[in-house]
């Protein structure tokens, strides 16, 4: 699995890749999680607000922090 | 929390948190002058009095709006904004823009994707920057205080002349025609289509986004209110009263333009602002000259200009600062005049 963390390195953003990595630990899921902070980049996936997680390049959660378990429902699904 | 619980929960509340605030004043008199013994008019008397009465107000009022402008936020993102806002005419564009600026969440770390967002899809550059004047200005935070401490009269006057200074800049900014100070690269950024669908919520899945609000906006911003609060309680005990009406009264013509500079590189967030204005005001400062500061400190930040930079020349962000600073100033003067 592919992760990856759309954010300019706002807080909202670095807590949103501790929260990710801490769920991929915990249930020992197998994924490279890679923060994305240049922002052309960023638009390339069509969000306007930040932070967002991507699985697999699609857009899981943008703008908003959500909670360890919601992390972990996208993850596992 | 299982869905319905936290439709009830909140419902339960609501009486016990009417009885609390409409008794706040009766409470704190008890405290302040039975329970502690004070002496009625000594200067610590007042200064603990203004504290104990407004930090609890406020932060009463603060939790249970920001509860439910977390759930109204549900329904605005900045994509359906950017949605709204294509292939309108330009004025009822600003017009529009600067409304929903009130409303849709905002923050200034997503300041570059937004502007981004909207300039990209073909929202004018005039309509864009009617949306970053009001989103700031007038946020959920500033209301609310502006209500707790002013009363329903400033407040509306401050949303009011608030969204006419984002109209009309963002307007005035549209027909300067100003979009040879974008940085090139922005026009070349290509946005990818996010494939990311609007979830479907149900109610009961929109109270979350009020809960995480109250626990995220009041969590961060309740040291602002208790230090704006202490600063003004201070004042309001041990400053003598008129002690601002020399310089920040209506006769002190230069104060509007002094305290709009100054408020420019202050940066503050509504909830310290606020308190200490309205002591200023207290104190002898007109209206006029208050409001045009506060506006200042919260719609004119350092921060905030300096995120813009990336994807705004220096000339486009010092005609965006003056553009709106005039605005201020007029507002400023039209209340020192009418009041």
């Amino acid at each position: 699995m592919n992760i990856k963390i759309l954010g300019t390195g706002c807080p909202k953003c670095k807590t949103l890749e501790k929260m990710t990595r801490e769920v991929v630990e915990k249930n020992r899921i197998d994924a490279t999680i890679s923060k994305v902070e240049d922002i052309m980049e960023i638009m390339r996936y069509g969000i306007m607000s930040t932070p967002a997680l991507v699985v697999d390049e699609k857009v899981e959660i943008k703008g908003r922090v959500p909670s360890l378990d919601e992390i972990k429902k996208v993850l596992m699904k | 929390m299982k869905p319905n619980r936290k439709i009830v929960f909140p419902l339960l509340l609501l009486p016990v948190w009417y009885l609390v605030y409409q008794n706040l004043q009766p409470m704190t008199d008890w405290l302040v002058d039975s329970q502690l013994g004070l002496t009625k008019g000594l200067h610590l008397t007042e200064t603990l009095r203004f504290f104990v009465f407004e930090f609890p107000k406020v932060m009463l009022l603060l939790t249970l709006i920001i509860f439910f402008v977390g759930i109204i936020r549900t329904y605005f993102t900045p994509e359906r904004t950017r949605k709204a806002l294509e292939g309108k005419k330009t004025f009822t564009a600003n017009v529009m823009a600067a409304t929903l600026g009130i409303v849709t969440p905002f923050c200034s770390c997503s300041a570059i994707p937004l502007f981004l967002g909207f300039v990209e899809s073909g929202v004018p550059l005039g309509v864009t920057f009617s949306f970053l004047i009001a989103a700031p200005m007038i946020n959920e935070v500033a209301i609310i205080l502006l209500y707790g401490m002013f009363g329903w009269k400033v407040t509306v006057i401050y949303i009011g002349t608030g969204l006419v200074i984002a109209i009309l800049a963002g307007w005035v900014i549209g027909l300067l025609k100003l979009e040879k100070w974008v940085e090139p690269w922005v026009y070349q950024t290509h946005i990818g289509e996010s494939g990311f669908e609007e979830e479907k919520l149900s109610f009961a899945n929109r109270i979350n986004p009020g809960y995480d609000a109250v626990k995220e906006i009041v969590g961060k911003v309740w040291i602002y209110v208790a230090l704006g609060i202490l600063v003004g309680a201070w004042a309001h005990g041990y400053v003598p009263a008129e002690f601002m009406a020399a310089l920040m009264g209506k006769s002190a013509w230069y104060s509007i333009p002094l305290s709009v500079l100054i408020g420019i590189p202050l940066y503050s967030n509504a909830a310290g602002i606020v308190p200490i204005v309205s002591v200023l005001i207290e104190k002898g400062a007109s209206l006029g000259t208050a409001l045009a500061f506060m506006m200042s400190v919260i719609g004119l930040s350092l921060p905030e200009m300096v995120i813009l930079r990336k994807v705004l020349k220096l000339p486009l962000i010092f005609t965006f600062i003056g553009i709106v600073g005039i605005g201020i100033m007029i507002v400023g003067y039209l209340f020192n005049y009418i009041l």
